[in-house]
């Protein structure tokens, strides 16, 4: 052992283990996020990154009109998350109180669908509601209903954004509800707490890791969400991972869709932060 | 014990599963203020009963009388009973004295009085007062039993049930608690009913003693009358290491061993007794010198021997019967493996069961 110790130049045994995965994270992971940072400083329309900082872009940013795209994403997001949480929490409920163990395994069937593309899903949606199609073409030639189709309109981007998010919320959802031992339950009931109070007191702040990881998770992925207003939505709704790419792609403005990203990072890393600082997963987990 | 009137009374309570009666028809009294301790293998129903006692079990027929109130269709939470788990289960998100107060926040009492209520608790379960802020993760095996029997009386409950607390505590520190479960029981005056695998941790803490199998109560009595009059031979082996000979009772009122050549003197035959067990406990068997030293002597092979503590165990071969012969440490024999040694017993050591 000796001589491992000799050997390190200082380096201690376990960073030297972590080196590999320092490395890798270092490439694949911080290094991108530097270059969409250092970008974010570059002058309008450069490709390189070479030139004197500027905050032109951040100036553009705050004096344009990205803050309504900002404000979509975020309220979408923020509406998808509720809508999540009221749908998951009964399921997640359910399913751990009727298969107990394996109910964390069977939500992975929820999972299913993510073996198919989102945008392939978001189109099957676009023929269950276009007109003449499965819902619409359905109530027409059954009932005779006539109706105007809900496509592009704001209610199907959020329809589409709580489909497609839905696994994700109810998995740690799941695993969250399952972790309350049934015996903390029948000792609250023993103990004269009402199905209410046993809620209340026992099984929401016994399952709230999950309920936590479940919507920050969902919180996350619904505010980079862009292809359900692209498809569905026809753009009744620009989300700011629209602009990004605009600026990106059309524009070709690297340097304003990079500030754009490292604006909606901040953002984002701020809610987190907050809502974690709020909770504490380590002291929920009784790790403290 | 003096006789009391009952707090509770089971009347043929019974609970199937399917075709399996794991609670069979048990009819038993138990008094206000009595230690009652429900002794049973695993698989005896003695956790199913103790879970319809305190409304987590809907019983299949039968009555369940608490104070002469009919309560089986009382859910868990509107009787005025409480049970202390076998994992315990505290709130792990909650801290000591959370977890004390928590009967107390359920019935709406205010803050202020609820933490002197459990600040006393703490004190009485003999846990240092700033334990009250502590989270319970961070107590010990025998401190988390102090915490949910303080919860569980913070409920003040008429009677408290125990689900095998101390199964997973190690043996010191059980035997400590133990005792002091009994202290406990003597402060508070409460009944409780208890239930264990642990016929030896029963004898330590009750009044009474049941002894379950097969879903039946096979003998109730004082931990006394199960340890010197066992009702069977299940009784008598769950008491530990134990002599059983099978015998029988042929014309001539003689007892003789089944599966050797042997007539044993006894004190007295229960009635109409024609087969069944001789049960000699093995403290009771002693080392003799000559064949008229004791009422009934058997000759044997040593076959080992075994340190308990105070006490020292033989083991003595007789053909293929193996007897059990226990001494005091300070009165220990000198003795070598295979020596040929007679032992012996009188017959009002021995106790003769049917069945």
């Amino acid at each position: 052992m000796a001589a491992l110790h000799d050997s390190g130049r200082g380096m201690s045994q376990g960073a030297r283990n972590a080196l590999p995965m320092i490395l890798f994270l270092g490439v694949g992971f911080a290094a991108p996020l530097l270059a969409v940072i250092a970008y974010s400083f570059m002058p309008e329309r450069s490709f390189g990154l070479i030139h004197p900082p500027t905050l032109a872009n951040y100036v553009e940013v705050f004096t344009g009109n990205s803050y309504i795209s900002f404000f979509w994403s975020l309220l979408f997001a923020a509406m998808t998350v509720c809508i999540l949480a009221v749908i998951c929490y009964p399921i997640a409920y359910g399913l751990s109180r009727v298969f107990g163990r394996w109910a964390p395994i069977l939500t992975l069937l929820f999972t299913i669908p993510l073996f198919v593309s989102e945008n392939v899903r978001l189109y099957g949606w676009i023929l269950f509601f276009i007109k003449n199609g499965v819902l619409l073409g359905t109530l027409k030639s059954w009932f005779g209903i006539e109706l105007d189709s809900w496509l592009f309109t704001r209610g199907i981007v959020l329809l589409g954004m709580v489909y497609v998010y839905l696994p994700f919320m109810l998995f740690p959802m799941t695993l969250g509800v399952s972790m309350v031992p049934n015996e903390t339950r029948e000792a609250a009931r023993d103990l004269g707490a009402s199905r209410w109070q046993i809620f209340r007191e026992v099984e929401l702040p016994l399952s709230m890791p999950g309920i936590m990881i479940g919507l920050l998770l969902t919180f996350v992925l619904a505010v980079g969400a862009i292809a359900e207003a692209k498809v569905l939505g026809g753009q009744t709704i620009i989300p700011i991972t629209h602009d990004i790419e605009i600026a990106f792609t059309y524009a070709q403005n690297w340097p304003l869709g990079a500030a754009l990203a490292v604006l909606l990072m901040l953002v984002v890393g701020t809610l987190v932060l907050l809502v974690l600082k709020r909770f504490d997963l380590d002291a929920i987990l009784g790790k403290r | 014990m003096s006789k009391r009137a009952p707090i509770l009374e089971l009347k043929s309570l019974t609970k199937s599963f399917g075709t399996l009666n794991a609670v069979d028809g048990i009819d038993l009294d138990i008094a206000e203020g009595e230690f009652f301790t429900i002794v049973g293998p695993s698989g005896s129903g003695k956790t199913t009963l103790i879970r319809m006692l305190a409304g987590m079990e809907q019983a299949t027929s039968g009555d369940i009388i608490l104070s002469g109130k009919r309560i089986n269709d009382l859910p868990a939470n509107k009787r005025p009973t409480c049970m202390v788990f076998q994992s315990l289960a505290l709130f792990p998100h909650r801290t000591v004295g959370e977890n004390i107060e928590f009967p107390l926040k359920i019935k709406g009492i205010d803050p202020e009085a609820r933490k002197k209520r459990a600040l006393a608790l703490l004190d009485q379960l003999r846990l240092p007062q700033n334990y009250y802020d502590k989270s319970v993760l961070r107590c010990s095996g025998g401190e988390r039993q102090r915490v949910a029997l303080a919860r569980a009386l913070a409920f003040d409950p008429k009677i408290l049930f125990f689900d095998e607390p101390l199964s997973a505590i190690d043996y010191k520190l059980r035997k400590t608690l133990e005792k002091e479960l009994k202290d406990i029981h003597r402060e508070t005056g409460k009944t409780f009913v208890y239930i264990t695998h642990s016929l030896e941790e029963a004898m330590v803490m009750s009044d009474r003693i049941g002894v379950m199998r097969s879903g039946q109560l096979v003998q109730v009595g004082t931990p006394n009358e199960i340890y010197s009059a066992p009702k069977d031979k299940f009784v008598s082996e769950f008491m530990g290491d134990v002599n059983v000979i099978p015998v029988t009772m042929n014309g001539s009122r003689t007892i003789t061993a089944d599966t050797f050549d042997k007539t044993f003197a006894v004190a007295s035959v229960p009635d109409a007794f024609t087969k069944g067990h001789l049960v000699i406990r093995p403290e009771f068997v002693r080392f003799v010198a000559t064949s008229k030293d004791a009422d009934n002597v058997l000759e044997g092979k040593l076959y080992n021997e075994y340190a308990l503590g105070s006490r020292i165990q033989y083991q003595v071969r007789i053909g293929e019967n193996v007897f059990i012969v226990e001494k005091l440490r300070q009165h220990s024999s000198d003795l070598k493996r295979d020596q040929t040694v007679l032992i012996g017993w009188d017959a009002k050591d021995s106790i003769l069961v049917t069945g």
